[in-house]
């Protein structure tokens, strides 16, 4: 952020100082990144306060998550725009990613093919199809990490705010956008691994996936992902532009009649949230060493919008509690409850938004509220 | 500023929190050995799995009554991978570094062991996989005791052609990486054995595919063109049910263009009308009806440990029958449950199967098995018309495809699971 | 020209049929209803007329023939049994047939006693003997007590098609012809000598015809140029595959530039036949593609009806909506277990027991949840999709995660054989009639009862309408009630559709909102003109493009469609399309 001119940079500081429960989030943040490698790496196996690879793998997971919901928060919450599909570009990202560690695999490979990667040689396909093309490179890998789910989004969005699609309607074709992709990828004659997807990864960037730098360095670079991206968010929201679309969320006609283009605003954040995703989705693959179309699923679209939901929408740290609170209860109740869990994480869905209609976060704010209304009546 | 204010004031917490959960890994005095069963119970593929969970619990609970293994009682963990694939991964290193399961029985589907084969080859885990499969894999830390292609397709491919004088092909499949490996290699089988390219009709759906009214009719097509035409059905899960109706309606019996399906046992018949599939065809390595003592016994302690007479057992909890003895086998032979040695003592073990054959595992970590194949039954059970006069080893790599025809599976002397024994290079490994 | 006017009269039929399924309901159920009738008697092996009465024996044989041909059955081999089969229709003695039809339906085995063939029948948990060879009866006995004499497909085509040589001579013509057909399956100089010979005195037209095709079909061999010529001719305007295979193989050329039929004038009336069929094929292709279409559309009309209401209407996203119609299929599954001697009836039964399982669940959705979050559309999203977790999860517990074996009564099984080239299955074009009768229903309640008056008037403006009297709640719990439990009834129709299991509601979801969107949110013609459109151009996209890409062109057609019309085909009009 060095580059960003003073102004601004005030404004967010400003922003910062307002929001109480991002600095608590970036606090607590910057405490795991802090002490996650020191118990993980330093503290020795055998004392107790050594932290597994698989907590340090699984904490990872749930920061590309909280970075994923995020960005729905951001279009859902600031500009109301309900998006049931940015799972597709949580997992273009991903994939975008896992065709680079796909060619870093070279010659390890299953069959040995120095360029091929094994479900082509597998297919019989005797050259490597052109979107496959500079993928071996990292930087390219990197730039299309933003562009696939960038470009998405702006053709996307630039033709469905244009002619006006909104509210259910524009859930609905989002969805079906997901839905589509995750048909197109299934499609063992796309390309793109089919079902099985991309697994097996070896390296990144010369470095082994599997050794526990390597994991470190990935969990550290997610972690900063994930603070950058809620500085970011938050100096958007907090901008005039962010002003402007928080304005189109409550009343999108008068926007439009004082004369702002409300088109253009929300392809702009739509766009933004999308390459966000796109970026939690990169972060994602390397750490679970896996991508396939199932991300593409409406059902993970939805569950997206209901961390979001269920942390409390409108406050982007409430995103975030709402990422690691589901994805948490969701881990523990697999094991702990195997047979039942579904009926937790079910009624969980069922009994937060009638009982807690501003999610957790509005409902711990209002007790702080009600808490600090006490008070001065007190003093 | 306020950022290194609240930092200060919440430090301490997180460290409690953190430790407190690294608290949790730590492993609790080891006075049993643990099992994991990583098998899917919500999600589409616990219509398959959730019965796979409930045997290992059987073989664990009948372990036990015979005074457990190693002086020390077996103990179970079940997770729910929800048939979700990232979770599988999970949940894999979740029983191997968290909780220090001994072995693992687990997976179904080949992207669900893809999924978690870096979990066990880094954490150095054992799995037991009991599904029939496509090949074209063998880990050091993986059993396969489900069919390998020769295991199943290429013998029922040709019972289809000596016995019934098949000479028209329709190679039908999800489009998934089991049928189309499956079909690859019959497809060079098949022209290896003279059939034309023009009499093999190659056909994807995708998954739970359910409007089969054109696809039929295609193939009824293709099946009239006066030559006996039969249908190679690696068709997954719920879309069979419509599949079978539709071929039902439009009046294809079994006896003009029969179905022989790799993926329809027991189970999946027990969930649908089994009238209009009567005389189509199954090719596996067990068949519940099959009359052998071992078989009845198995099949009653299932009836018992379910309390229910009328549950069904069938080819993958054959497998997790074997795969469960032969482990238990190995850890007394070893002495230990170290997965290094347990590994090491697997090769040449052999347990009888329930069919009343020998199950061996071969240095490939691939096991023998007989091949049969049923017709079906208005019951819901299979008629055995065909089988192998002796066990079939598996084969990792199917000698059918030129690019693995010099690839050999070896742990015992070569120790690599991907030998080109003409450039004499161990590729695809993740081991030194 | 008979030839044309044969083909007119299906297209005359057809017509009549695509007018059900657009439109008349009068011609839908005269389809409908006429449907069964048109069935083909079925062969029913052992089951048909005393067998004495069949005179096919030419002359009495050793009853010692037959018993030692019995003898041999259970110790043979599968390829043993087929020569045992012929051996036995050589014989030509009425008691075959029976045996036959018993080894057919798996009901003949061997008694472990003492070795004596019998007839099984069900009789509770035992089974009732009969001696196959006199037909004495012999009490009950054990399934344990007898081996089976197993068959397989090669067998059972065998016997079939033997015991079609019985029933030529039945006075029934509708069994003479099946028993044609069936010859016709398996075609050796035996049985086209049998067919000569009933051709001699068959009275039957219908059956005269299927008895010349299949004699001419034969006759295409024979040496003499005239012969062929002839058949050739005879088979002109059959559309039946064999012909056409046959015609083929006559035109193809050999490796050294012959053709295969030497005689020039055959070949020029093969030719002619052969465009003419494919011309007929083609046109026939088309009305099956179209029809298939129909059919996918109305399963899409289906998933999608009951979210007209519940969200077109009430604007509710009821993401349990699948969930709900897999109660109404689960439903089926149990009345089904009620009363498993009435299958057919069950079906019906079904219906209004669906209707009000689901109905009442959702009243229950509507009172317990949905009801506190109006106003919220996208929390109702949240809450709803939390119960169909809940709801799959229950149903797995309950029923098993296995899918249930539902079953299909005869009549909504097999096909309707228009013509060789042409058939619709019974249950595609029921559910096509089922999903419009449906669709017309719902549409009569909405606009034609009080509680489709006060349903609309609360949709537009619920201010006003409570200020009018309406008991708006009421009408909410209602109108919820009414859309789940149409789509419980839904339930009903897929369950003889597709599986029967705990992820049957999440396989149509994403599909029924891109139905009601499409079609226009709050608009039931929208819906049931919707789901149709897309089904056929699904349908008529998949020959190109496979059904996996048909599908994907579908859902980009969809966005870019939304693109061009933002509320869908018929947008609602006036204020209630801004609410």
């Amino acid at each position: 952020m060095g580059a960003t001119p003073r102004r601004e940079a005030g404004g967010l500081r400003a922003a910062l100082h307002a929001d109480r429960g991002g600095r608590i989030f970036l606090a607590l943040l910057a405490a795991v990144a802090v002490l996650a490698p020191l118990l993980n790496l330093l503290v020795p196996a055998s004392s107790a306060l050594h932290l597994s690879s698989y907590t340090v793998t699984l904490l990872g997971k749930y920061m590309t998550y909280a970075m994923l919901a995020i960005a729905v928060d951001l279009i859902w919450g600031y500009c109301g725009i309900l998006s049931l599909g940015h799972g597709a570009f949580f997992a273009l990202g991903g994939y975008a990613m896992g065709m680079y560690l796909m060619r870093q695999i070279g010659t390890r490979g299953v069959y040995g093919d120095p360029v091929l990667p094994d479900f082509m040689v597998f297919l019989n396909w005797k050259e490597l199809p052109w979107f496959w093309h500079g993928f071996d490179v990292f930087a390219f890998a990197a730039l299309m990490v933003v562009l696939a789910p960038g470009l998405l989004a702006l053709v996307f969005g630039f033709l469905a705010f244009r002619s006006r699609v909104s509210g259910v309607y524009l859930s609905i074709i989002t969805q079906a956008l997901t839905y589509a992709l995750m048909l197109a990828f299934f499609r063992n004659d796309m390309g793109f691994g089919g079902n099985n997807g991309f697994t097996d990864f070896k390296d990144l960037l010369g470095f082994s996936l599997q050794a526990p730098g390597t994991r470190m360095t990935l969990f550290l670079g997610t972690a900063l992902a994930l603070g950058g991206s809620y500085l970011l968010c938050r100096y958007v929201v907090s901008s005039r532009a962010g002003r402007v679309i928080q304005a189109v969320r409550d009343a999108e006609s008068r926007a439009r009649f004082i004369g702002y283009r409300v088109e253009s605003y929300k392809l702009w954040v739509f766009v933004f949230s999308a390459v966000l995703a796109g970026i939690a989705g990169a972060l994602y693959v390397p750490q679970i060493g896996i991508i396939n179309p199932s991300e593409f699923s409406p059902a993970n679209s939805i569950e997206i919008v209901i961390w979001v939901a269920i942390g409390g929408r409108g406050t982007l740290y409430g995103a975030v509690v709402g990422a690691l609170l589901v994805n948490y209860a969701k881990t523990y109740f697999t094991a702990a409850l195997p047979s039942m869990w579904l009926y937790a994480l079910g009624a969980l869905f069922v009994l937060v938004p009638l009982l807690l209609p501003q999610g957790v976060v509005g409902a711990l704010g209002q007790l702080r509220r009600r808490a600090d209304a006490r008070r001065p009546a007190a003093a | 500023m306020s950022i290194g204010r609240t930092l200060r004031r919440t430090l301490p917490v997180m460290c409690a929190l953190l430790a407190s959960a690294a608290g949790t890994t730590v492993a609790r005095a080891e006075d049993t050995i643990k099992v994991g069963v990583l098998h899917s119970l919500s999600g589409t593929m616990a219509i398959s799995e959730t019965t796979l969970k409930d045997t290992v619990l059987m073989m664990i609970d009948e372990q036990n009554k015979k005074g457990g293994l190693l002086g020390k009682k077996l103990e179970a963990v079940v997770v729910d991978p929800a048939s979700n694939w990232p979770l599988f991964a999970e949940k894999a290193s979740e029983l191997l570094e968290k909780d220090k399961v001994a072995v693992v029985f687990g997976c179904w589907t080949s992207v669900s062991r893809k999924s978690v084969l870096p979990v066990f080859e880094k954490d150095d885990g054992l799995l037991f996989y009991p599904v029939q499969y496509e090949g074209e894999e063998s880990s050091k830390n993986v059993i396969y005791t489900g069919a390998a292609p020769n295991q199943q397709a290429i013998p029922a491919v040709e019972y289809l052609m000596k016995d019934v004088g098949v000479k028209r092909w329709v190679l039908e499949g999800t489009d998934y990486v089991y049928p189309r490996t499956t079909n690859k290699i019959l497809q060079a089988f098949l022209i290896q054995k003279g059939v034309k390219p023009e009499d093999i009709m190659i056909n994807y759906t995708p998954f739970g595919f359910s409007d089969w009214a054109s696809e039929v009719s295609k193939i009824k097509a293709f099946g009239s063109a006066g030559k006996k035409t039969a249908v190679v059905s690696t068709i997954n899960g719920d879309a069979n049910v419509p599949f079978y109706k539709e071929l039902g309606n439009q009046k294809i019996s079994a006896e003009d263009i029969p179905v022989m399906a790799f993926s329809v046992g027991e189970e999946e018949l027990s969930g649908l009308d089994t009238r209009p599939l009567v005389g189509h065809l199954a090719a596996w390595n067990y068949f519940m009806s099959i009359n052998t003592p071992e078989n009845k016994e198995w099949i009653a302690k299932w009836h018992a440990f379910t309390k229910n007479p009328k549950r069904t057992f069938n080819d993958p909890m054959e497998a997790h029958v074997i795969g469960f003895q032969l482990w238990v086998k190995a850890v007394q032979k070893a002495g230990t449950t170290d997965t290094e040695k347990v590994i090491a003592t697997l090769p040449g073990l052999e347990v009888p199967n329930l069919t009343g054959g020998i199950a061996k595992v071969l240095p490939n970590h691939h096991i023998t098995k007989p091949v049969y194949v049923g017709e079906i039954r208005a019951d819901g059970q299979f008629n055995v018309v065909w089988k192998t006069d002796k066990v079939v080893p598996g084969e990792a790599w199917s000698h059918y495809l030129p690019a693995d025809k010099d690839i050999v599976a070896d742990w015992v002397t070569l120790k690599c699971g991907n030998y080109n024994t003409k450039t004499k290079v161990c590729s695809g490994q993740n081991y030194k | 020209m008979m030839r044309w006017l044969r083909h007119c009269a299906v297209l005359g039929c057809l017509a009549g049929l695509v007018a059900a399924a657009a439109g008349t309901a009068v011609a839908g159920t005269a389809a409908a209803g006429g449907a069964p009738g048109a069935q083909p008697a079925p062969v029913s092996p052992g089951a048909g007329q005393p067998a004495a009465e069949r005179p096919v024996a030419d002359e009495p044989v050793a009853d010692e023939r037959l018993q030692q041909l019995l003898a041999q059955l259970p110790q043979a081999s599968y390829a043993d049994k087929r020569a045992l089969i012929r051996q036995f229709i050589a014989l030509h003695d009425p008691r075959v047939r029976a045996i036959l039809g018993a080894m057919l339906e798996e009901n003949l085995y061997e008694r472990s006693a003492d070795q004596r063939v019998v007839i099984g029948a069900a009789d509770g948990d035992n089974l009732r003997l009969t001696d196959a060879l006199t037909g004495a009866a012999l009490g009950t006995a054990a399934p344990d007590a007898l081996g089976r004499i197993g068959i397989n497909n090669q067998l059972r085509k065998a016997l079939r098609v033997g015991m079609a040589q019985f029933d030529l001579s039945s006075p029934d013509a509708a069994v003479r012809l099946a028993a044609v057909r069936e010859m016709l399956r398996a075609v050796d100089e035996d049985s086209i000598a049998v067919l000569r010979e009933r051709l001699a005195h068959e009275s039957n037209a219908a059956v005269k015809r299927a008895i010349g095709e299949g004699l001419a079909l034969a006759d295409l061999d024979s040496s003499d140029a005239r012969t062929r010529l002839a058949a050739v001719e005879t088979l002109a305007g059959s559309l039946n595959t064999d012909v056409y295979n046959r015609l083929s193989a006559m035109l193809e050329r050999s490796a050294d530039g012959g053709y295969a039929e030497p005689d020039a004038r055959v070949r020029a009336a093969a030719q002619a036949s052969i465009r003419s069929i494919n011309r007929w094929r083609n046109l026939y292709s088309a009305i099956q593609t179209l029809m298939f279409g129909l059919s996918q559309g109305s399963v899409l009309v289906l998933a999608a009806i009951g979210l007209a209401i519940t969200f077109g209407v009430m604007g509710v996203i009821n993401m349990a909506h699948g969930e709900l119609m897999m109660l109404g299929a689960y439903t089926t599954y149990v009345v089904q277990l009620l009363m498993p001697q009435h299958i057919g009836a069950s079906i019906v039964i079904a219906i209004p027991a669906a209707f009000l399982v689901s109905g009442l669940a959702g009243v229950a959705i509507e009172r317990g949840i949905v009801r506190h979050l109006y106003g919220r559309p996208l929390e109702t999203l949240l809450a709803t999709f939390g119960l169909s977790l809940v709801l799959q999860q229950a149903v797995r517990d309950l029923f098993s995660a296995n899918n249930r074996p539902v079953q299909s009564p005869p009549w909504l099984s097999g096909e309707l054989q228009i013509n060789e080239a042409l058939s619709l299955t019974y249950n595609r074009l029921y559910t096509i009639v089922f999903t419009f009768m449906l669709f017309l229903l719902l549409l009569a309640v909405l606009k034609r009862t009080r509680l489709g008056l006060e349903v609309r008037a609360v949709s537009q403006n619920r201010a006003m309408a409570k200020a009018m009297g309406v008991r708006t709640e009421w009408v909410d719990a209602l109108t919820f009630g009414l859309g789940s439990g149409i789509a419980g009834v839904a339930g009903v129709a897929l369950s003889q559709l597709t599986n029967v299991g705990p992820n049957l509601g999440q396989s149509y979801i994403v599909d029924s909102f891109m139905v009601v969107v499409f079609g226009g949110v709050g608009n039931l013609w929208g819906t049931e003109l919707g789901g149709n459109a897309l089904g056929i151009v699904n349908k008529l996209l998949e020959p190109y493009s496979g059904a996996v890409l048909a599908k994907i062109f579908v859902l980009v057609f969809l966005i870019l469609f939304i693109q061009r019309r933002p509320r869908g085909m018929f947008p609602q009009k006036g204020r209630a399309a801004d609410g």
